[in-house]
Parts: structure tokens; sequence; C-alpha cells
């Protein structure tokens, strides 16, 4: 019996084979032992789980239907609001902040029975591709602790793929969930912009912010989302459209699947090893009867301008509330001080150097003088980006890509910004499309010695969620050797 | 763009003080330049034909929509202080906003 697996820990919960209270024991015992290693979590909060996991085993004793996740432990990333324990984005701003309400999809996750177990590490208010812009320390890949898991949702993809609990939330503005998936070697989904309700998800990037699953299968993955999507009267963002069950459907494959394979996503800049992986998932998917299309998406390439105008003039405006005031952080009074002083102290020593930098490129690229050059300009070529995803969509079911161009690189490998950003060139436009994207691992490459995960990305059109699962599924059964765990 | 108008240090101690930011003085150049190697790079956008293109602000494309004015549950006032960094009583506690002698 696999206690990581989330699908089959709730058929044992759910059937009395197993006690809720047993299984999150021995995730808290598991997460406890290898945060000393990874520094995944900020926080494992045990007497509430511990509570949670009681309430669940006292619904199943009083005949109580405990719900289609019931007894699931499930690692929060630390910018989703709980009312338990901290929610401090890795921010010294935060540092003590304690939400007074939960977020929506932890409201519904607890509502379907599953036990939130902590809060996990990750790059400061989402802003980052290696998990190293944290307050508290970066987080380490469990497949070799010298490297980086990935970012932002690094805390995250590092406890799903260390096999600590079988489902971690994510949030996902640039690739922050698919990216440090691809990473550590676990599924990362991010649903399409509307599915889940961003209410409680600390904005980074409003038109881009989308929360979505990290685990350790496509199954648990359409599990959990199916669990938090749907509309919320709290996001004015949230889709009023009925939410297809993505897991009724998901062991179907889909016959004649149209895979689109732009020829920018196999780009020579890429590690010609994780080119190759693509290249062999690519071919055991036509052995099934999948055909390979010919898409273009010429504009890939000026995906990062255009997301690095758009993100931090979002973050630069969502940021603001940040002042000092109401809550987080506020600089010591002095004689003097000005209200405008207390809050440029304030802001200057709570947020860390990446958020100031994106802070003051947003403050530019929006300011008097630059807005239509930068901002106007991005905004437009966005719409570019979509419609040339769109006229892709119509002779294809999915695009398929490596979610990364590179494995995990060394931690403090990468000083310059901009080398970083770069990093997320092929999953941005999944943002600034608003359309769905996942990861999902197809084996190992090796890197000094190292043997490091590969994950395929999967985008599909808006509101398909459903169908990349399916497809995603496809590509997961055909890659019995990706599903090897790390030694933690 | 970023070649037309090169970022100043004068400018990226403007640009700070606009996202009320205290930059110390010794971090305004390093902040400069990494900030003028990104805007390099996004010039890239300049390459790009928008003649007649719409921007678009959001993906999402439902139109807004009304929700009923109800009465709901809402935040407990205690738990919402419990976050602020300097109250009094009921209240949050912020340093004088206008000078002694502003009148009015």
């Amino acid at each position: 019996m696999n206690f990581v697996d989330a699908t089959d820990l709730r058929d044992a919960v759910r059937s009395r084979k197993v006690k809720a209270s047993d299984a999150v024991a021995a995730t808290l015992a598991r997460a406890k032992a290898a945060n000393a290693k990874l520094n995944a979590f900020h926080e494992i909060l045990e007497e509430d789980a511990m509570r949670q996991a009681k309430a669940v085993d006292d619904a199943i004793a009083a005949g109580r239907d405990p719900g289609p996740m019931a007894g699931v432990p499930v690692a929060v990333k630390d910018n989703i609001a709980t009312r338990e324990g901290r929610t401090t984005c890795s921010s010294r701003m935060l540092e003590h902040y304690r939400s007074p309400f939960d977020a929506t999809c932890i409201e519904r996750l607890r509502a379907a029975g599953a036990v939130v177990m902590g809060k996990t590490n990750m790059d400061e208010f989402a802003m980052g591709s290696s998990s190293e812009h944290c307050a508290w320390g970066p987080v380490k890949n469990p497949w070799d602790i010298t490297r980086v898991p990935g970012g932002s949702s690094g805390g995250s993809a590092a406890a799903a793929a260390a096999g600590i609990c079988g489902v971690a939330l994510g949030s996902d503005t640039g690739g922050s969930i698919r990216q440090p998936a691809s990473l550590c070697g676990c599924v990362g989904f991010k649903p399409t912009y509307g599915r889940v309700s961003r209410y409680g998800l600390v904005a980074f990037g409003s038109s881009l912010d989308q929360i979505g699953p990290l685990t350790q299968s496509v199954r648990d993955a359409a599990l959990t989302y199916a669990a938090m999507a749907g509309v919320d009267r709290r996001d004015s963002t949230s889709a009023q459209l009925p939410v297809e069950d993505p897991v009724a459907s998901l062991e179907q494959p889909i016959a004649g699947l149209r895979i689109g394979v732009p020829a920018q996503y196999i780009s020579d800049a890429n590690d010609p090893q994780v080119n190759a992986l693509v290249r062999e998932s690519l071919e055991r998917l036509k052995a099934q009867g999948a055909s390979i299309v010919p898409v273009e998406l010429p504009l890939t390439d000026v995906g990062i301008s255009t997301y690095y105008v758009i993100a931090p003039a979002e973050a630069s405006a969502n940021l603001a509330r940040f002042d000092g005031i109401r809550y987080g952080h506020r600089a010591p009074a002095r004689p003097g001080q000005s209200l405008d002083d207390l809050y440029a102290e304030s802001r200057g020593q709570g947020f860390g150097p990446e958020v100031q930098r994106r802070i003051m490129l947003g403050t530019y690229v929006l300011s008097a003088g630059y807005y239509d050059a930068y901002y106007g300009r991005a905004l437009k070529v966005r719409r570019l980006i979509k419609a040339e995803f769109d006229r892709a969509f119509a002779n294809c079911d999915v695009i398929a890509g490596p979610a990364s161009a590179t494995p995990a690189f060394r931690a403090g490998g990468m000083t310059d910004p901009l080398q970083m950003y770069l990093c997320d060139v092929y999953t941005v436009n999944t943002n600034i499309a608003g359309i769905p994207g996942i990861s999902v691992p197809i084996g190992f490459m090796k890197q000094d010695g190292a043997s490091l995960p590969v994950g395929l990305h999967l985008q599909a059109a808006a509101m398909a969620d459903a169908t990349l699962l399916r497809a995603a599924r496809m590509v997961e059964r055909l890659h019995p050797e990706a599903a090897v765990r790390p030694a933690i | 763009m970023s070649e037309t108008h090169p970022l100043t240090t004068q400018e990226t101690a403007h640009v700070a003080k606009l996202a009320r930011l205290a930059v110390p003085a010794d971090r305004i150049e390093a902040m400069r330049t990494q900030l003028v190697g990104v805007l390099g790079h996004v010039a890239k956008l300049k390459a790009i034909d928008v003649e007649g293109v719409q921007p678009m602000t959001t993906p999402f494309t439902q139109v807004n929509r009304l929700d009923e004015d109800e009465p709901g549950p809402c935040l407990d006032i205690a738990d919402v202080l419990r976050n602020a960094p300097a109250v009094e009583g009921r209240y949050l506690a912020v340093p004088k906003v206008l000078a002694e002698d502003a009148g009015g």
C-alpha cells in the first residue's frame, strides 16, 4: 500500500482500510525528516493537520461522506492564504502575517476531506525560477541538493517529487508550477486562467496568476483540480462555465491525438539531452496512434519580453498594498519621518532584492512617457501571441515541447537576473494567452554524474483542461521509467 | 525605447521614489545596470508590427458579472487587527499625515 499516492490513500481511507490520522501522522514524520535536507517547508502544521485528520476519521465513523479527498495531506505554497499557520510569501514583509481567512481553494479542499499539512517555501512573492530568493534560505532539489528545484513553487515541487505528500499546491504566473515540476520530476498542472479561484492567492500578476497542483501522478493532479475548480463569487475572474470532470475521462486515451510541435520549441539552444527525451516521447506517442502536426509559434521568442513588461507592471500595482500600515513589516519610527518615508522605508526593508527589481521595472514601464512604448505595446503583442495559439489549436489538440530548456542548474549558479528570466521561455506564453499547461516527467538525463529529471510540457486551448489531463495521462503511461523517486 | 532613453542614475532614483522604495544610494547603480539589461532585452518588442492591434489586458473572455448585493459574514475585526503593526483601540495607528502648521 503506497500511502503517498493521493487517490489510493483516499480509497483506503474511505474504505476504512487506513485511518486518516495514521496516514497524516506518517506524512508529518516524513516532512520533518526530509525538511532538514530540502528546506521545502516553512511550517509543518502538525497540530492542525492531526485535528483535520481526526475530523475525517470521525466523519467516517459516523457514517458521513468524508469527501473525494478524504485524508489526503496537502502541502500549500506559502502565498496561498490559510487560517492556520502563517502566510509569508517567503518575505520579511509578511514574516508574521496570519491570514484571517482561508483561500477559496483551501476551503474547497478541506470540504473535500483533504488535510492541509504545511506551508511550502518559494521564491519571494513567487518571483523567481530557482527558489533561491527566499527570506529563510533556499529550497534544495531532491535529486541533487547542490542544485535548485526550480521556482517559484520549488518547495511544493520538492515535497511532491520526494514523496513527502501526494499533493502540493503551487501558483503559476509564468511557469512557476511547471518549471519546478520539470526540474524535480513531478507532475505540475496550471489550469486555464479563471478555472481555479484566485481568492486568497497573494496577487502577483492578476491577469496571469493561476493556482494548480503538483503531484506524483496525473491522476492525483486531476483529483485535486476537480476539488478546487469552478466559479467563485469572491473572484470576478473565475469562469462561470461548467467544469468537465477530468477524473472520469482520464484513463480513456484520446483516439488520433493531434500533437502540435512548433519548430521553435525543439531549439538548438536547449540541452541536447532534453531535446532527445522530448523527441523520444513524441515517437512513443506516435506509435500509439497520435499524429505530429507542424504548427508555427514564431512569437515564442518574444514571450519573455512581453512577460517582463506585463508581469512587473501588474506586480508593481499589486504590491503597492504592502506599505507598513495595515499589515506586514513597518519600519521603525524615527523623528521627522513622514508618511511617505514610512512607506518607502517599510518597503525597502521588507522586500528582497528580486521583488524590488520587479517593482522598479513595473513602475518604470508604467510611468509617464514610457507607458505606451512598453506596457501598451506589450499588451498588443499579448493579443498576437494569443491569436497565434488560437490558429495552432485549430489544427491540433495539444502543443508539446520541453517545459525547461535545461535540467536543474547549480544553486548560486545564476547571478544575472536576465539569465534567470530566460529560464521561462517555454512557459510564459501559456500565462500570457491564459491557456492550460502541464509538465509530465518523461525520464532522466545525465549531467556531472547526477541523474536529473526532464518534463514534457503540454498546452491546450482555453477551457480544454480535461483534454489536456487526458493527453498528459497518455504521456505518463508511456514513461514507466520516469516513475522513479529520489532517495531522501 | 531603451536605446533612445537610456536609464540614467537620476531616473533610477526617481523610479524608486515613484515606487515608494527606499533604495540606498550605493545600490542605485547596480539596480540601474540590471534594469538596463532587462529593458535591452524587452526592446525586442519594438520589432513586432502591432499596427491596428487592440491591447489585451486579460485572457478572461467573460464579461464582468454583477453579484446580488446580499450581506454576508465579515472578517472578524480582532483577526484582522492582529496583523497590524500598530493599533490604537480598534484603529490602525499611523504617523501624522498633516504637518502641525498645515491648517484646515
